[in-house]
Formats: C-alpha cells, structure tokens, sequence
C-alpha cells in the first residue's frame, strides 16, 4: 500500500464555491493508504507547491493526488514540484473538480459528492503508478525539405544560415515551383524570376544545402529527431555529375513534339530537356515517354552530341536513406482540373486559358515571348474577360469550398498589366466579391479599377461558347444592376482554384500528420502553433497548409525553419515515458499488435526461455520500441493474450478508476 | 445506481474521453460554464482506442447504468488512425450487447472535438436523460459488487 497525500484546491472561489472542499478533504483522508489529506487556497502558487513538497518529505509519500483544475493546466506544475521533492513525477495524479465539476454544476451537496468520488478514483489510480522515467534520444542535426518552391527555398535557406545541413527533396527536374512560372508579382509587379531566380542559386551554392532533384520521398521511418527517409532518386538518364547544361542535346534531339509542362502545355519541347534557362540544378532529363532512343532503341543522337559524355540510356531509379532530425513539408500546390467545367468550355476553346497560362503567355520567356496573343490564332486580344472563383468557394462537390485567396489580387494584376501594355484591350473582371486583405493590396485593387478602367462586375458567368468566327461568346449576369449581359470576347481567363499537391495525401501517410477534407496539412494549433504539425518534429511552410500568397509563404518558410532550428540546436530530446510494454512471458507473438501500431513501434524478437524442465525455448515475442511509441494504447487492446499494457494508462489503473467510480 | 429524495432516479454515468480532443471538450464546457448533470464521472485516457470493451464491461458490471465513449472525429485523431479502431471494436461490442439484451440506448460513441465544448454538454445532458428513461442497469450488474 502507497503512502498517500491528497491535496484539495480551492481555486479561489471557483472550486470553493460550489464543492464542499473541507468536506472533500475530510472525506477523502479515509480512504485507504491516504496519510495526509489538506485543502488549500490556491495549490499551484508558490506556497500551494511548497505545502506538497514539505509533505512529500515529512511523511514520506509514496503517491500524490492534487484536486485542483484540470491536468491538462497544471498536471506539468505538480510534476516537477514532486519531482523537486524527490518523488517520481509520474507519482501524481490529478482529480479534475473544476473543469469539469465545480464549473459545471451548481447544487453545492451533489457537486461536493462528485468531486469526492472523483478523488477516490484518482487515489485509486495512483495505488497502481509505477515510477517512470523519461528517456532522452538523441537529435540527428540534419532537416530535410520536401518541396523546392519558394518556401522550401526559404526555408532551407534559413536552416542552412542557422549552420545546419539540410536537403531539399523537389520532384521536378528543377527547383523553383510555381513561381518560377509566374510572370510579375503583385502588388509591386517586380519580375518572379528576378527575386527568385537568385534565391535558387544561392540553395544551389550553399555548402549546407544539398538538393535532391528529380527526386521523391518513398518512405518515412522513426520520430522527432530521428527520422530515417528513403529518397528515390527518379532516373533521368543523364549523369547530373558530368552534364554541364549546355543545352546542346536538347537543340539536338529530334523529338520536338513533347507538350512543355514548364509553359502548361502552350508550346512544345524536345525529349530531352532543361525545363527553363534559370534551372537549378541545370542539368538535362531525358523523357522516358517520348525518347525514341530508350522507347525503340534507335536515335542515340544527344549521346552523340554530348561532348562530356553524361548520357546513359541505362540509368535506373536509385534509393538513397538519409537520417534527419527535422522534417519540413513544402509541397505547395496546384491549380484544379477543369474536367467538371463544361461551362467554361475550356477543353473545347484553347483560347479560355487558366490564369497560370495567362503567365506564361505573358511571360518574356514564354511561348510568344512576351507578346499576348491568342493561343489559337496568334492575334491580339482585343477584348478579354475574367472569370473568378471558378472552382473556390462552391457550396457543390464540384470545387472546392474555400477561398484561394490569391485569385483576386492575382486578376487585378493581370487586368493592369494587360492595359498597360495594350490600351486598347477591354477588360472585363466578374467577381463574387473582391477579396484584398494584404499590405497595399486594397490600393492596388483601386488602381486597376481607377487608373486603368478595368470593367469590374458583380456577377458570375452562366456560359462560356465559342462561336465559328474566334470569338467567345460570354453570358454572365450583372447582380447590381439586374441584367443579362452578353459579351464578345475574345480571350476568357479562369481564375481556377488551387488544391494542394497530389502527393501531399500519401506523404501525409507516411509522416502520420494530419490533412483536413481539402488534403491541406493541419498545423498543431490553427492560431497558436501555425508552423508545426500535431506530430513533433514535422513542420509546414507554404501552401500546403492553406492558400497563400508569396510573402506569406516566405514568412511561413522562415517561420518553419526557426521551429526546425530551435529542433536541431537541441543535442537530445526526451521522450514520453507513458508508452506500451509488452509482457514477454505472456506475449504469444501472434503480431496483432503490430498490425494496429500507427507509429511502427513494435518489432519482433526472438527472446530465449527457460522452461520448467530446465530445457530453454526460443519464442518470437514483441518488443516496443518506446523512442518511437507514442503511447495512444490501441496495441493494448488489440492484444489478445493481454500481455501488452501501457504505462500510466495500465489496464489495471482504468479498471481501478471505474471501480472506484462505480463503487 | 442512485435514488434521491424526490425518488427521481439518478444513473450512474461513466464516461471515457481521449487526453486530446473529448477530455478538452469536456474542460471546454466547463470553461464555458455549460451545465450537464453531476451523473457524468468521467476517465481520461489518451486516445478511445485504449478503451477496451473490457472497461465497459467492467463499469456495467460494477453498477454503472451508461457508459459513453469520446474521441476526435474521424480523420482528426491524435494518434491518426486511433478512433477508427474505436468504431470498429464498439460496433463489435455494442452488437455483443445487443445479442445480450442490454439496450442499445445504454452505450455510445460520440466524436468531441477540443471546441465542441457545447456538444460535449449536450451529449451528455441527452444521454443522461436517454439512460435516466431506460432505468437501472438491472441486467449487467453484479450484485455482488454492489455496496452494502
């Protein structure tokens, strides 16, 4: 039997006023194995701690129960003032008779005979603790990057300034993501590629920064300061040591009729390629789907070419694992498929563009170098209608429910240009509402209305049909003044809405995060903890946790590199000590258990007994591994032979605390 | 099982919520000074799948007239994959019930997250009336057990 002390809080008035809290103290020091039962104004200050520790010593307890608040508030008080007396932290035990009695009834004879009962069960629970220990394991200094965009470039940027190692993983040839597409940013219309272009080089040439092109992650192993990645180096046929990016094979290669993914399919490329002349890292990749050489075996000709001898047909996909203590998810976004817009007509009308080919065929690099014209007919635009929230903010399975928030400011960008460069183009914007809540962004809105006459209307387009002479018909409804408008355009551009990457669901899996509906990552706290998923060691930057605009993607990827910093400075981190254990005499390792373990904590091993008759026996037992465990128990009771339990929520403790209630 | 002055019977409710979402809900509610009644006693544990059919079992067997179970709504589980070994081993146990003959009304499985303070209240102020309406648990409990 445990030495008990029982400490009854009264909170002020906020437990005192509705229980009883002599009558609980009183009730409470009956209980068996209690030897000292005090009630007090307020437990957790100063003088509530030392009256605990003074207990502790003067007689010698072996147990604690604090009935105060709720220990989700001041369990971690109570545990180091115990443990600055010299008991073992996980000695005590909280009775929450605030929260979740005093705050929520009112009759003074009930509350009072609750709060007792949940003191019994609290005592019975501690009868059974057992002293635990924490462990400390140790924090691999390396992060690893998932996502090569502008926030993962940040991101690594930021670690690498911090002095520590980091990779960054990009499933594209190149770095850069989706902002290397874009043509202008708003609201100051500076050119992407030149604020980014460098930011890629500066990754490129940091000794701390290594960069995983090409590559993806296959598979993610352990926990917080500790993962084992898996990388799968994609093949991409060419030697990224020798190649020097001349771009002569690319000139070369015969196969030009390959849909360029960099321009969104707007213009063509060759199978072997370098998707833009700022990539990084510059290096050639063959396309398997269109090289004649690696499909049919005959062409060779960008091995011929090459002067440095980087081509091998026979490359393989490789796979590298690399250990890291941090891991920071990057992987953006993309806009939606359009599949279910028939009403837009955008796979019939290749002059209905997506804002993203608005980009490039407005971009000084892209498919008409710079010129906007029509993609169907190379003419110039005379009139061009914008459509928004095409797929954001639907109440129907069709889009998606949330706002894109970049769409709006992204039109008013496109509006102004167009009529900066073409004054003679109308334009049309049709809008649910026209969203601006950013640093001058509200001004810049006013200017495309104000200084450039861009047509803003409150509306939204019923119907988009091309008619036989190049135009686009367009049928839309103006809400404030109540009319049908028909309007003869002769580029409409959809403002789409973006969803997160394809690959952040099973990479989600891999890490044990968690997603919302939308697939976007949930962070730890939405207002509290914005940059850290509810798993430790894993952290979010960019648009992967929600839509975002650049700057707050940066300031999102320099937010998540100082949690991963803060990670890494740490030489060791300790672990929960509540985790399973497994019985390895009564464990028949029959892998139930295994099969439930979220975290892949527990392996097998065969463990060598001895048998009555002095003979010994080899069984497979299973073993937890409780750096990896977390302690959720869902193997407890999975186990059919009930050899697994879990400290500090051992059967034997709940079982307590319902007798103890039900008694 | 109790009986007051005015003989209105008053269920023992045993209620097990998981350390991150329902246990949060519940100091949500009494955050929020929301009322339910004095009936629900509730256990922490840190996620429902630790919850073994056994402990349900064992409170119906020491007198308890309802047992709820909360954890985080589907996809939202601490531990991940947790509440969905929960639905799946309650559907199992609440069928074995059944086939006992304990009405259905008796046990639940109720998703609370850490901002439903008010559902939270609700389901349990609903349940405790569903319970109080069934009367004792005659059936489960070992008499026994019972406190002189």
């Amino acid at each position: 039997m445990q030495r008990i002390g029982v400490f009854v809080c009264h909170c002020g008035t906020n437990i005192a006023a509705t229980v009883d809290v002599k009558a609980v103290a009183e009730a409470l020091g009956h209980e068996p194995g209690v030897v000292i039962s005090q009630d007090y104004q307020y437990m957790c200050s100063e003088s509530g701690q030392n009256l605990v520790k003074d207990a502790i010593k003067e007689h010698d307890l072996g147990g604690v129960v604090i009935c105060s608040c709720s220990p989700r508030m001041h369990e971690n008080t109570f545990r180091k003032a115990a443990a600055s007396a010299g008991l073992n932290p996980y000695l005590v035990e909280i009775a929450n008779i605030r929260e979740q009695c005093s705050w929520i009834h009112k009759d003074i004879a009930t509350a009072t005979e609750k709060a007792i009962i949940l003191g019994k069960a609290a005592i019975a629970k501690v009868h059974l603790n057992t002293p635990l220990t924490s462990m400390e394991s140790p924090v691999v200094k390396r992060a690893l990057v998932i996502g090569g965009g502008i926030a993962g470039i940040q991101t690594a940027l930021d670690i690498a300034e911090a002095g520590f190692d980091v990779d960054i993983v990009e499933k594209q040839p190149t770095i850069g993501g989706k902002m290397a597409q874009i043509d202008k940013t708003f609201p100051t219309l500076d050119c992407a590629a030149c604020i980014l272009t460098p930011k890629m080089v500066e990754a490129s040439q940091n000794e701390h920064i290594t960069i995983h092109s090409f590559s993806e992650v296959e598979d993610v192993k352990g926990f917080v300061g500790n993962f084992t990645v898996k990388i799968r180096k994609k093949a991409r046929y060419v030697d990224e040591t020798k190649c020097t990016g001349c771009g002569l094979c690319t000139e070369k290669c015969p196969m030009k009729k390959v849909p360029n993914e960099f321009n969104m399919g707007l213009d063509n490329r060759s199978a072997v390629y370098i998707p833009f002349a700022q990539a990084v890292p510059k290096v050639a990749t063959i396309d398997p789907n269109y090289c004649m050489m690696l499909k049919n075996g005959k062409c060779g000709v960008c091995s011929k070419v090459c002067s440095v001898g980087a081509i091998d047909y026979k490359q393989q996909d490789r796979i590298i694992e690399e250990k890291y203590g941090a891991i920071v998810v990057a992987t953006g976004f993309n806009p939606i498929k359009l599949d279910k817009y028939d009403e837009f007509a955008y796979n019939q009308c290749p002059d209905v563009v997506t804002s993203l080919e608005l980009e490039r065929l407005m971009n000084a690099a892209g498919p008409n170098g710079g010129t906007l014209l029509r993609p169907s007919d190379k003419t110039h635009p005379h009139t061009i209608v914008f459509v928004q929230c095409v797929g954001s903010r639907c109440d129907d399975s069709k889009g998606k429910p949330y706002c894109s928030k970049i769409c709006c400011m992204y039109t008013a960008k496109h509006a102004m240009l167009i009529r900066e460069k073409y004054p003679d183009t109308e334009v049309y914007v049709f809008y649910i509402d026209v969203r601006t809540p950013g640093k001058n962004f509200d001004e810049f809105y006013r200017r495309a209305v104000e200084q450039y006459n861009v047509h803003y209307i409150k509306g939204m387009v019923g119907k988009v049909t091309p008619k036989s002479d190049g135009k686009i018909g367009v049928q839309a409804s103006d809400l404030l003044s109540n009319e049908q408008l028909h309007i003869d355009a002769d580029m409409v551009v959809l403002a789409v809405a973006i969803e997160p990457d394809k690959t952040a669901r099973p990479l989600a899996t891999m890490l044990t995060t968690q997603m919302d509906t939308n697939d976007f990552f949930t962070e730890a706290h939405p207002k509290l903890r914005p940059v850290e998923s509810a798993t430790a060691g894993i952290f979010l930057s960019g648009a992967c946790q929600g839509p975002k605009d650049i700057p707050e993607t940066v300031a999102q990827g320099s937010a998540a590199a100082a949690k991963a910093i803060g990670l890494l400075c740490k030489n060791s981190i300790t672990c929960n000590p509540c985790t399973a254990h497994s019985n390895e005499l009564m464990c028949n390792g029959c892998s139930s258990c295994e099969k439930v373990c979220p975290y892949g904590a527990i392996t097998y091993i065969d463990k060598e007994f001895r048998m009555p008759d002095r003979t010994t026996a080899i069984r497979r037992v299973a073993s937890v591994n409780p750096a990896v465990c977390q302690g959720c128990g869902a193997c407890t009771v999975a186990c059919p032979s009930g050899a697994m339990d879990l400290s500090g929520f051992s059967n034997s403790q709940i079982m307590a605390e319902v007798d103890a209630i039900c008694k | 099982m109790q009986v007051n002055e005015n003989k209105e019977f008053q269920p023992l409710i045993v209620a097990f919520c998981c350390n991150w979402c329902s246990y949060a809900g519940a100091d949500l509610s009494g955050t929020n000074r929301l009322n339910y009644p004095t009936n629900v006693k509730i256990i922490r544990v840190p996620c429902s799948c630790r919850v073994n059919p056994m402990f349900i079992l064992r409170a119906f067997q020491r007198g308890a007239d309802g047992v709820i179970l909360c954890g985080c709504h589907p996809g939202d589980c601490h531990y991940t994959s947790g509440n969905y070994f929960t639905r799946r081993r309650m559907t199992l146990l609440f069928s074995m019930l059944d086939f006992l003959g304990i009405e259905r009304d008796r046990t639940r499985v109720e998703w609370v997250s850490a901002a439903e303070g008010a559902k939270f209240a609700a389901t349990m102020n609903e349940f405790t009336e569903a319970v109080r309406k069934l009367g004792p648990n005659r059936r489960l409990e070992d008499l026994r057990c019972r406190k002189q």
